[in-house]
């Protein structure tokens, strides 16, 4: 064993266990030095794998899709790596792959189950080809930091097309995916809903790519689930909705979810219609790399997501659910699923801009908060960097709201109203520190 | 004789939305619609896509919005059909808010690596698609507002206005080509910027200008009730002491 992997090994493992003691998650940190001390630690670590490399791509739904899979896998038995915080560049894949050595610095795995952001995939892929990349949708997302769709789209393509061999699972609902696919070499299968699903859609959301790729005529659709994901078809060309090889059917949502696949009745204690599309990835993934999944129900039952998606915490008489919410269409989801929890209820909704999030915030006036002027809704009060934009959003949609701007004293201020049922929606760097502000909480006033 | 404003009518059209909507146009429309009602004007939005027709007559606020380079080729070529409709109205001095791609399809052309996408022509400018992508928050100071503007700019076009007005003096980011200083363009009641975040909530007076010359290119001279800015204010100068420190 070269002596230098070691030496990373050695040093990414304890600049993580330094920073986990400062409350920090320095996964990322980790990664970078380990790096920077054997810059090949990653493609010799990702060769060591014994039998198969998922990586999860798309807009929304990376960090459970992926999680899920790693848990399908390991239920069937399987040793498997995973980035499981949703550290997805360059550094946080590393840190995966180096975090899981042993002293010794040897990687001892059958599966990998890697979330990657698009645009790092063009750091990931010189390094690994994976044997499989499931897709999950496309959307619109931080444009000051992408550019536009289409830039994530080429980028997509370039990083394909270097991996010939690579299988795509792709989500058959969202043409972008589809087109993509289908302009690529590649082998690929899709998931996808057939049927329209009660209550899953909001009329007024923004669609993205309702334009055929291949002529530009308007797409015509059978009916939406939601943002565009649908049943489409190009009116002038040939493009359409591709077979569905896994076609979720008989899909029930509210207080939990369930669907039909092949032979197979799915059942999860989750709320949000968009878990569906999760769930069905991973399940579409793991079937068609060969293994028979066959306690991916009891996985289910015992998945609780400790990453701030739909995550529960208990603070005295006062529940609260923390769930990522970071562009358009996952925005308008969590409203769906905030809606469907009749109760009364008090919202905190956390904007903050720094890098990781896009700088421009312009994409909360994309996001359909019109749906919070309810009677269930008791209170909302805006929290973060930006919480004066998001105020003035609401005010713009004749809600009025509370401004504070620390999260922590937010957090205090509702639990001291005595809410009882509190939702906290965040977009992405505000995720890590509300999380250890709750779980804070819920240790010192149990 | 002073108008009152509760009798009075407003029309927005907000062209292409289907085509043109990145960078929360919608917000624009809200904040145009809400600042009317909030006064009793009554005021309404006609969303025109890319298949239906404009009469440019019955509208007295046009909203032209941003889209990537693909979708702005797709719009350019239903452009041409209402070109002349569109010049008729901007001469009469109708009132525009052209923002990203739609300050861009003002000017005579946008020439990109890819080819050059013609423009209205309604504008004496033109744009050239630059190395970088001009991305960052935004202030400027614009003769048409006391307050500073804010906005958020992302743009690889640099755009020449020749001799037109610029709409303000940058004070925090690049501006139409990151060199003149300059940012956006005034020419009669048309505006055009690549500011986006969206513009108007942050910016009411900018908002209330559009609102105000819409009205008296109808009604004649008036003078809008005050509305309370407080939010809108506090938002507005937490950017600026954000970015000028």
């Amino acid at each position: 064993m070269n002596i230098r992997r070691i030496l990373a090994v050695w040093t990414a493992k304890a600049a993580c266990g330094i920073c986990r003691h400062m409350g920090r998650q320095g996964v990322t940190w980790a990664g970078k030095l380990a790096l920077m001390i054997y810059p090949p630690i990653l493609q010799e670590m990702a060769g060591e794998i014994r039998k198969k490399i998922f990586i999860v791509c798309g807009t929304n739904g990376k960090t459970t899709t992926n999680n899920l899979l790693c848990a399908a896998l390991e239920a069937e038995g399987e040793t498997v790596i995973c980035n499981r915080t949703g550290s997805n560049m360059l550094n946080g894949v590393a840190a995966a792959f180096v975090l899981a050595a042993d002293m010794s610095g040897k990687i001892c795995a059958d599966y990998a189950c890697i979330e990657v952001d698009e645009a790092s995939t063009r750091h990931i892929f010189p390094r690994f080809h994976p044997d499989y990349m499931v897709l999950t949708n496309l959307f619109r997302d931080q444009l000051d930091r992408y550019g536009e769709i289409d830039i994530t789209m080429d980028i997509l393509k370039e990083v394909i097309h270097i991996a010939p061999h690579m299988e795509l699972i792709v989500n058959g609902d969202d043409a972008l995916s589809a087109c993509l696919a289908m302009e690529c070499q590649n082998p690929w299968i899709t998931y996808g809903i057939s049927e329209p699903v009660a209550s899953a859609s909001d009329d007024k959301e923004m669609r993205e790519g309702r334009f055929c790729r291949k002529c530009g005529a308007r797409l015509v659709y059978r009916f939406y689930h939601y943002s565009q994901l649908g049943d489409y078809a190009c009116p002038q060309c040939s493009f359409a909705r591709p077979s569905i090889d896994y076609d979720a059917r008989e899909v029930q949502v509210g207080g939990q979810l369930s669907f039909a696949v092949g032979k197979e009745r799915i059942v999860a204690n989750y709320r949000g219609f968009y878990n569906v599309y999760n769930i069905l990835a991973a399940y579409a993934a793991g079937k068609h790399a060969g293994l028979t999944l066959k306690n991916f129900n009891r996985m289910l039952k015992d998945f609780h997501p400790e990453n701030g998606r739909m995550e529960q915490f208990r603070i005295q008489n006062t529940g609260i659910i923390l769930n990522l919410a970071k562009n358009p269409a996952g925005f308008n989801q969590n409203i769906s699923a905030v809606m469907s929890d009749q109760t009364q209820k008090d919202l905190i909704i956390v904007i903050n801009d720094n890098d990781q999030d896009g700088t421009d915030v312009s994409w909360l006036w994309d996001v359909d908060f019109d749906r919070f002027a309810s009677e269930q809704i008791h209170s909302i009060t805006v929290s973060g960097i930006r919480c004066q934009d998001m105020r003035l959003r609401l005010k713009y949609a004749d809600i009025p709201s509370y401004l504070e701007a620390d999260v922590e004293n937010a957090i205090l201020a509702r639990l001291a109203d005595g809410c009882g049922n509190l939702y906290v929606l965040v977009n992405y760097t505000a995720l890590f520190s509300t999380r250890n502000i709750l779980k804070k909480l819920e240790e010192i006033r149990p | 004789m002073k108008q009152h404003t509760q009798t009075m009518q407003l029309t927005i059209g907000h062209l292409y939305p289907d085509l043109l909507n990145l960078y929360g146009d919608r917000g624009n429309i809200a904040c145009l619609m809400k600042r009317c009602q909030w006064r009793g004007i009554n005021a309404r939005t006609i969303e025109f896509e890319s298949e239906d027709t404009v009469d440019f007559k019955k509208l007295d606020i046009v909203l032209l919005g941003g889209g990537s380079d693909r979708e702005q080729i797709l719009v350019c070529r239903k452009l041409k059909k209402i070109q002349a409709d569109f010049k008729t109205y901007v001469e009469d001095n109708g009132v525009v808010l052209a923002v990203c791609g739609g300050y861009q399809l003002l000017g005579k052309y946008y020439e990109t690596r890819e080819g050059t996408i013609e423009g209205l022509d309604l504008v004496d400018l033109y744009t050239k698609q630059g190395k970088d992508r001009l991305i960052d928050n935004i202030v400027l100071q614009s003769p048409l507002c006391s307050m500073p503007i804010v906005g958020f700019e992302n743009h690889g076009g640099r755009t020449f206005i020749n001799g037109s007005r610029p709409f303000g003096k940058v004070l925090y980011g690049s501006g139409n080509d990151g060199e003149s200083g300059y940012e956006g363009v005034i020419y009669k009641n048309v505006i055009g910027t690549y500011l986006h975040g969206p513009l108007l909530p942050k910016n009411p007076q900018l908002c209330d200008y559009l609102i105000q010359k819409a009205l008296e290119r109808k009604y004649g001279s008036l003078k809008l009730p005050p509305l309370d800015d407080s939010q809108e204010r506090e938002a507005n100068t937490y950017m600026v002491q954000r970015l000028l420190k």
